[in-house]
């Protein structure tokens, strides 16, 4: 496989993003720490979310079943003796048979039907979790480790990296080129050869053994795990808005979703902490209007411009 | 309720604007608040944590403020909603640490949200006294995080406190000992459950009927039923706000009516009283104040006076309390140093209006209401782990 | 016997809850993530209704129902329709309304926050028992599900014999052709938006009857009520009806027979089931 120079020089403009990224514990700033935190683990959620439903068109609610999943793996296996790094591939490798299962169950469903499959199921391996907890007389879970908000800061951008990474070698890939053929009409990719129940499973593995990790990593963050908390229908609903809101269509888009939502979000709940949610509620209807499609519409759009102003010039 | 709350809307609109006039000059102490106003417990905290968060700063800047060393110093209290989600609660503490530069912050309300949040009040040293958070693991966390202090007591206890009532009211003949036992299938339900099993084995109890229910289940008929086809003597349920209410409903309904009835989170709601109205007479439920007395009596009519709501008869008193103590801490310790702050809460006793607090070894106070009753339209305290003032419980006769 | 009965009243609290998301989804082909709120929000009529003038919820939902029915009106006209418009696909205006009824149901939850406080609401009505075939049941619940029977009831008649009603099943069948055979697609769009929302609202009355509410458990509602719209098959007023009383069925069942713990996740495996074997739900159509 060769490289084009196109290709070198986004890998070296991520790599370098990612290296000032990874800077910001430097500067000692708690606050911004704990922003940084909740945009890497949105962007990481969120990429890993439109891998699999940006090409294909399938929008999944489950993201919080893998997080929860996840978290749940980490608790119960620091309760049991485990080392925490152990935990993680163990999330990972839980995700993705539970993505797998998914998968193969919902290959027969489309459109409306798929989103609210993965919602059913989320809560479904929430109640079965939760009733294990009730029966095996597990007590509350606590993670009490030394990690602290860098560790899991950094962490998360390492994971940020590998998706990213995973993204842009499929995106290139014959599975890349599966997809997205799946994406723009299923029945001519199933005609020219492509086995589409493969790609789509496979890329739904990638998501949610991603999300799973993501839980891993934050279990020592919350400390008390909660199925309340860790199972939460409204993070599957936040990673979709914010990937919805950067646009599915490129590798990048989520992240210029997540981090401008996540820094207004800031906002509002600094400024109006008792008109948060009616706050948040009116800055995504003028986004969905204002920015039909998404900030990557708008980014490109602004880049088309410059081009044509260029070319007049 | 829309009156009363449209009231207090009001009251507080008035106080804010009357604060802010001739007091902006003067040098302020500000206060941080975080709590649920939106998500699964913002219910609860509306109930017991945001009324007290107003009442306390009333009080404070009504008598002039707090005494620093000599300087009275008014509070400002800046609030944030954390949705109920660990990871705003850790944002925001955070952002009340370093953006707002707060003097120092109130527990945030609720057990997970709290513990979520207690690195983040040990890193920058904010002394944390907790109102709202129930733990067994009371000892880990105060050797984590040495700042943080526990008020409201642990899972064991108040699951003791349970057994040691239905054990005396067996003495007394009052009743049997066969118990059915329910509880709701999330956190604290699981964990309280844990805890009496064992407990109501010593104490020679039978557990007739054993069962948990998913949060948000919309029908408790099957419980109930369940419940009463056993014929326990007693009816234990370690349940969440929507479910006491419904569970309580149904009992009445179906005719689940033993002389011991006892529901957990929310038996202690001003609205439960008011919608059960004389059938809420003897139920049992978590919590309890020492209702007869002077300094809660007082408490409550300051609370339904500046927040045009009732308090209720368990957390609200000790979330009041532990704002107390902080407030008796600077005075006490003379200075807004948060470490001077801390160590003074370390080493000394407080009087709050739930009475004297002393610290055990794990940071805890030991002893807390664990069962109250409803008897005359009032929810009274009828166990503890030491304090005074409990009344008798009485066998519950019927739902008339 | 018991079990039956305690689960078809349980399925007529779930028919309320699903069936004006199913006449929004299934016709207007709006996802409305924000009809739980409207669940509530006809909730917290009835409770003010009853606390402050002693009006009963069953005199309230005709209060509640024309209000409800104008603003869902206004809410597809003004925020819905430039959307339905813009769309160039079926796909793109499922996101789209995802993204905004996801807005409006933040908004929503504010509004209710900002009026009445985060307070639990929670009253009593009817909360007698009443005896049917030798058991004890709620009044509350049998009054709740009778009237379910009466508004689907309606609903299938006014589907099944008036012409905007057959016009309506149409559009839910295929919008495309139902507009080259004359039928006002926008309008009658509209009006099953707003019908749907007006349903909802009614529920939220009825329930809130026995079901202790407050401004944020909308969203336990909405995905309740998305679960069986999807189970039946959207655009069915039968699927809807049918997944709801299977549901209160077997919740009933598994909670007194097996183990109470267990009934939600009872509940998710059969939905979860129906759609492996029927994926396009009880009584969808199979979509090409």
């Amino acid at each position: 496989m060769s490289l084009a120079k196109r290709d070198w020089q986004s890998i070296t403009l991520s790599a370098v993003l990612l290296a000032v990224a990874a800077c910001l514990p430097l500067t000692g700033d708690a606050y911004m720490l704990s922003i940084g935190i909740t945009i890497a683990m949105y962007a990481v959620l969120a990429t890993s979310w439109a891998l699999f439903s940006g090409p294909t068109h399938f929008i999944s609610l489950a993201t919080a079943a893998f997080f929860g999943l996840g978290t749940y793996t980490t608790a119960i296996g620091i309760e049991n003796g485990l080392n925490y790094w152990v935990t993680l591939p163990i999330a990972a490798i839980l995700g993705a048979v539970l993505a797998a299962l998914v998968g193969l169950a919902t290959l027969r469903l489309s459109g409306v039907y798929f989103v609210i499959f993965t919602l059913g199921l989320a809560e479904l391996v929430r109640q079965v979790v939760t009733w294990g907890q009730n029966v095996s007389g597990q007590k509350g879970l606590y993670v009490l480790t030394d990690i602290t908000e860098v560790h899991i800061y950094l962490q998360l951008l390492v994971l940020g990296g590998i998706v990213y990474l995973t993204g842009w070698a499929i995106g290139r890939s014959r599975l890349g080129f599966a997809l997205r053929i799946i994406g723009d009409d299923e029945e001519v990719a199933r005609h020219s050869g492509i086995n589409t129940s493969r790609a789509k499973i496979l890329l739904f593995m990638v998501s949610g053994a991603t999300a799973a990790v993501v839980g891993s990593m934050l279990a020592p963050r919350y400390i008390y795990i909660e199925p309340a908390l860790a199972f939460t229908p409204m993070l599957s609903f936040l990673v979709v808005i914010m990937a919805l809101l950067g646009g599915t269509g490129r590798l990048w888009g989520p992240l210029v979703g997540v981090i401008p939502f996540t820094l207004l979000w800031e906002a509002i709940s600094a400024s109006f902490p008792n008109q948060t949610t009616l706050l948040l509620g009116l800055s995504f209807l003028v986004i969905v209007y204002l920015l039909p499609r998404g900030f990557v519409g708008l980014i490109e759009s602004g880049k088309r411009k410059m081009r044509e102003r260029e070319a007049f010039a | 309720m829309k009156r009363r709350n449209l009231f207090g809307l009001a009251a507080a609109l008035t106080v804010a604007t009357a604060l802010t006039g001739p007091l902006a000059a003067q040098e302020m102490l500000k206060i941080g608040a975080v709590g649920p106003k939106t998500g699964p417990l913002a219910g609860g905290g509306a109930v017991t944590f945001w009324p007290n968060v107003q009442l306390w700063a009333h009080d404070v800047n009504e008598a002039g403020g707090i005494d620093v060393g000599g300087t009275k110093m008014m509070v400002e209290v800046i609030e944030y909603d954390d949705q109920t989600n660990p990871g705003e609660t850790i944002k925001a503490v955070q952002r009340l640490a370093t953006q707002d530069e707060a003097d120092f912050i109130l527990a945030p309300y609720g057990t997970g949200l709290n513990i979520a949040a207690a690195p983040i009040f040990e890193r920058y040293g904010y002394p944390m006294v907790t109102h709202t958070a129930i733990s067994d693991q009371i000892e880990d966390l105060s050797g984590k995080f040495p700042n943080m202090y526990f008020l409201l007591g642990g899972a064991t206890g108040l699951a003791g406190g349970v057994i040691d009532v239905l054990s005396q009211m067996r003495d007394a003949g009052e009743i049997g000992s066969s118990v059915a036992m329910v509880n709701v299938a999330d956190a604290f339900g699981i964990e309280l459950a844990e805890a009496a099993r064992p407990q109501f084995e010593a104490a020679g109890f039978e557990i007739v009927y054993d069962s948990s229910y998913p949060l948000g289940t919309q029908d408790l008929s099957p419980v109930i039923n369940g419940a009463r086809d056993s014929n326990p003597d007693a009816f234990v349920a370690w349940s969440y706000p929507p479910d006491t209410f419904g569970l309580t409903e149904q009992a009445q309904i179906a005719g689940l009516s033993p002389k011991a009835f006892y529901t957990a989170v929310a038996t202690a709601f001003p609205s439960y009283g008011a919608r059960f109205g004389a059938a809420a007479e003897g139920v049992l439920g978590a919590g309890g104040v020492f209702a007869d007395g002077d300094a809660f009596k007082d408490y409550a009519a300051r609370h339904e006076a500046v927040t045009g709501a009732k308090p209720d008869f368990w957390a609200s008193a000790p979330a009041y309390a532990s704002f107390q103590i902080l407030q008796q801490a600077i005075e006490g310790a003379g200075t807004t140093d948060k470490a001077a702050v801390a160590e003074y809460i370390a080493n000394n006793d407080f009087d709050t209006i739930i009475g004297p607090i002393t610290w055990d070894e794990n940071n805890s106070n030991a002893k807390y209401w664990t069962v109250g009753q409803w008897q005359g339209g009032v929810f009274k305290g009828v166990a503890s782990t030491g304090r005074d003032g409990a009344v008798a419980a009485m066998p519950k006769t019927g739902w008339e | 016997m018991d079990i039956l009965i305690t689960g078809l009243l349980l399925g007529g609290t779930y028919a309320l809850i699903a069936m004006g998301l199913n006449l929004q989804y299934g016709v207007a082909r709006i996802m409305n993530l924000a009809n739980g709120e409207f669940l509530v929000a006809g909730g917290f009529a009835a409770f003010w209704f009853y606390t402050a003038g002693q009006v009963s919820p069953l005199l309230t939902i005709f209060i509640v129902a024309p209000l409800a029915f104008g603003l869902n009106w206004l809410i597809y006209v003004v925020m819905l329709r430039p959307l339905v418009k813009r769309a160039k696909s079926h796909g793109q205006l499922e996101v789209d309304a995802i993204l905004t009824t996801f807005g409006l149901a933040f908004v929503s939850v504010g509004i209710m926050l900002a009026l009445f406080g985060g307070d639990y609401f929670s009253y009593s009505y009817l909360a007698r028992p009443i005896t049917l075939i030798g058991d004890t049941y709620a009044l509350n619940r049998v009054t709740a599900a009778v009237a379910a029977v009466i508004i689907c009831g309606g609903l299938w008649l006014w589907l099944n014999h008036t012409r905007a009603g057959m016009s309506i099943r149409a559009i839910a069948v295929d919008p495309k052709s139902a507009r080259l055979v004359g039928i006002d697609v926008p309008k009658l769009s509209a009006l099953a938006f707003a019908l749907g929302g007006a349903v909802t609202a009614m529920g939220g009355a009825l329930i809130s009857t026995f079901l202790t509410l407050d401004a944020s458990t909308g969203v336990m509602f909405t995905l309740k009520a998305l679960v069986i719209v999807i189970m039946g098959g959207v655009g069915d007023v039968r699927g809807t009806i049918v997944a709801a009383l299977l549901l209160g069925i077997l919740e009933t069942f598994v909670a007194t027979l097996i183990d109470p713990g267990l009934t939600l996740a009872a509940a998710y495996l059969l939905f979860v089931l129906i759609l492996l074997f029927r994926p396009q739900g009880l009584f969808g159509r199979r979509t090409t």
